[in-house]
């Protein structure tokens, strides 16, 4: 993968090739744990951690690991970290340990750790393979983040963060809208958040349909 | 008659390509349609000519919902008036209140709504489809009367972007789109939506109520009946199976009434627009549900159980949900054979969900909105094993 200079590996899990916006991988913690930001940034940087002690060891171990047992070797170098995650925020936050609940030992099942295992950090040499982590990892924090703090925001009215509630507009009179915190809540928000990126960074010339409709798909009327 | 239409002719250049007001077309072609009969017709190869088009269709929907709504007057004032004490109360009066609480949750609807529309249909530049003028009708009288008219804007907008227009506007969307708006804002702001204080338009901290108010609606009594006979403990609340039929009752407001959906669902039927297929299957799957779990009665202490069938067809949204929204022709089964299984499906699915879940007394918008969504599917099945017989008669 040399045509990707150490600067594109870095940005590109940033925006245009975002795991859970652009890939839609790791969508199931980035679903079930942003009914709030402060959850949602402590998930995502749970999940960063891991992806980037797996990145570290899988690609210095890359070259006597054997092809046909690869897989196997990379469940056990992730639910590792796992492990170790799991007991530093059980020992350090455990307000963060109590709400995001069994979702910290199913980050072993997240695509995005095994996904960047297998299809980058095997083949990559060890600077390329942390700055992947850090781009991935970002990304996926930004994303569940922000769906988090819009989440937050709409059902209940506040926005939280590092275990703070930053501002609660329910005492100015804000009803929450109850269903965002709900599950159907995350669906909706994450679809408008993915409409959202799609419409930035659709190809130039989609803006006029009649003139290029091949990029697109035209409207049916 | 003739005044106006030259007017139209004299402005048209306007809306047309290349003229000024060219991004309004939307609205121009919707006003001059509900004027005029249109001129256009079908562009491509397919042409199909029946008096019958999307307006008349609406038209006689809404027909059909006048009753309801008559009813909705009625039954709104009457329940206040009940309430704070009035022993006679008069028609008129009582008509009167229910206008008042009835017009503005409308008027909030098809302005909350209509921006919406007429937004999508100027940026996607397709025509303002009449469908509105229904699901505006419609999503009033499916909301209890107590509701605040900001919640109302929230939930028809909800239900017109989210329900239709994403999924590429009228005639394309999955969901009912009053039913859509109405299960956001039951899951969005359950206070308002749900419980005992919602379905009768008092106010306990103003209004002096009479001794002994509940406001509770026959099936939050039915559910709340432990091991005794339901149906004595209907009618010791009052609500003998007289008032359930004609609709005297805390609900909804325009969904109480058997039998002004009676009558609204003989026009439908009549003059060919619901599907009798998917009215007799509901009517079909709630009896056999029903009629089954009151054998299953004795040895439970679930009193829900033992409701007879006919009960369940005059409390709740039961009969106008059945009659007004499982025939919605877009997100309901379009096969015969289709119509019979989505129909029958709901019913089984309202008892179900009204006798054994003891979160939701009332199962009617969650039935419907879950077999709509299965509702391709089913015709899809129903196509396939046409498909498969007519091959096998071919091969024999």
């Amino acid at each position: 993968m040399s045509k990707h200079s150490n600067w594109n590996v870095l940005t590109q899990g940033l925006f245009k090739e975002n795991p859970v916006l652009i890939l839609m991988i790791g969508l199931c913690p980035a679903l079930a744990t942003s009914s709030n930001a402060n959850d949602a940034f402590g998930m995502g940087v749970a999940t960063m951690a891991v992806l980037l002690a797996s990145n570290i060891l899988i690609s210095v171990t890359r070259k006597f690991v054997p092809e046909e047992i690869r897989i196997p070797i990379f469940i056990i170098v992730i639910s590792t970290f796992v492990t170790i995650v799991d007991y530093i925020i059980h020992a350090y936050a455990i307000e963060l340990y109590a709400s995001l609940g069994i979702f910290i030992p199913l980050i072993v099942v997240n695509c995005i750790i095994l996904g960047r295992a297998e299809a980058f950090a095997s083949k990559n040499a060890l600077i390329p393979s942390i700055l992947d982590a850090l781009g991935m990892g970002t990304g996926f924090i930004l994303a569940i983040t922000i769906l988090g703090a819009i989440r937050e925001l709409l059902g209940n009215g506040s926005i939280s963060f590092l275990g703070r509630e930053l501002f609660n507009m329910q005492a100015a009179g804000f009803k929450p809208a109850l269903l965002f915190i709900m599950p159907p809540g995350a669906f909706i928000v994450l679809g408008f958040m993915i409409a959202g990126v799609k419409r930035l960074t659709r190809e130039k010339g989609c803006e006029d349909l009649e003139k290029k409709a091949s990029c697109c798909v035209p409207p049916s009327v | 008659m003739r005044l106006i239409a030259d007017l139209f002719d004299k402005v048209r250049p306007n809306f047309e390509k290349g003229g000024s007001l060219e991004f309004a077309e939307p609205l121009f072609e919707a006003t001059e349609s509900f004027l005029f009969t249109t001129d256009k017709v079908t562009e491509g190869k397919t042409h199909i000519r029946d008096y019958l088009e999307t307006k008349r269709l609406m038209s006689m929907v809404v027909l059909a919902v006048v009753p309801c709504t008559l009813m909705a007057f009625y039954n709104t004032g009457l329940q206040r008036l009940l309430a704070t004490g009035v022993a006679n109360p008069s028609i008129l009066k009582a008509m009167g209140i229910g206008a008042m609480v009835f017009f503005p949750l409308y008027i909030i609807t098809l302005i909350a709504g209509g921006f919406w529309e007429v937004l999508f249909a100027i940026v996607r530049k397709h025509e303002i489809n009449e469908g509105f003028l229904v699901t505006s009708l419609l999503f009033p009288l499916i909301l209890p009367p107590t509701l605040p008219l900001w919640q109302a804007a929230i939930g028809i907008s909800f239900g017109v972007v989210i329900g239709k227009e994403v999924f590429g506007g009228t005639g394309m969307n999955i969901l009912n789109p009053a039913l859509t708006a109405r299960v956001f804002l039951f899951f969005t702001y359950p206070s308002n939506m749900s419980g005992d204080k919602v379905w009768i338009l008092v106010d306990s901290a103003k209004d002096k109520l009479i001794d002994g108010f509940s406001g509770a609606t026959p099936l939050a009594v039915a559910a709340a009946e432990t091991g005794g006979n339901v149906v004595a403990a209907l009618n010791k609340a009052g609500f003998t199976y007289s008032k359930l039929f004609f609709g005297l009752i805390p609900g909804s407001i325009g969904e109480t009434s058997a039998l002004a959906c009676l009558i609204g669902a003989v026009i439908l039927i009549w003059v060919g627009i619901a599907s009798w297929r998917t009215m007799v299957g509901c009517i079909l799957g709630a009896t056999v549900v029903s009629t089954a779990f009151n054998f299953l009665a004795p040895a439970s202490t679930n009193a829900m159980l033992s409701l007879p069938f006919y009960y369940h067809f005059v409390m709740g949204g039961f009969a106008f949900g059945t009659v007004f929204m499982a025939t919605d022709p877009v997100s309901s089964a379009t096969t015969s054979t289709g119509k019979w299984i989505y129909g029958i499906l709901i019913g089984v699915l309202v008892v179900i969900i009204r006798c054994v879940n003891p979160a939701y007394p009332e199962g009617m918008m969650l039935a419907i909105l879950l077999m709509n969504a299965f509702a391709p599917l089913i015709d899809h099945f129903v196509a396939e094993a046409n498909i498969k017989g007519r091959k096998k008669r071919a091969t024999e």
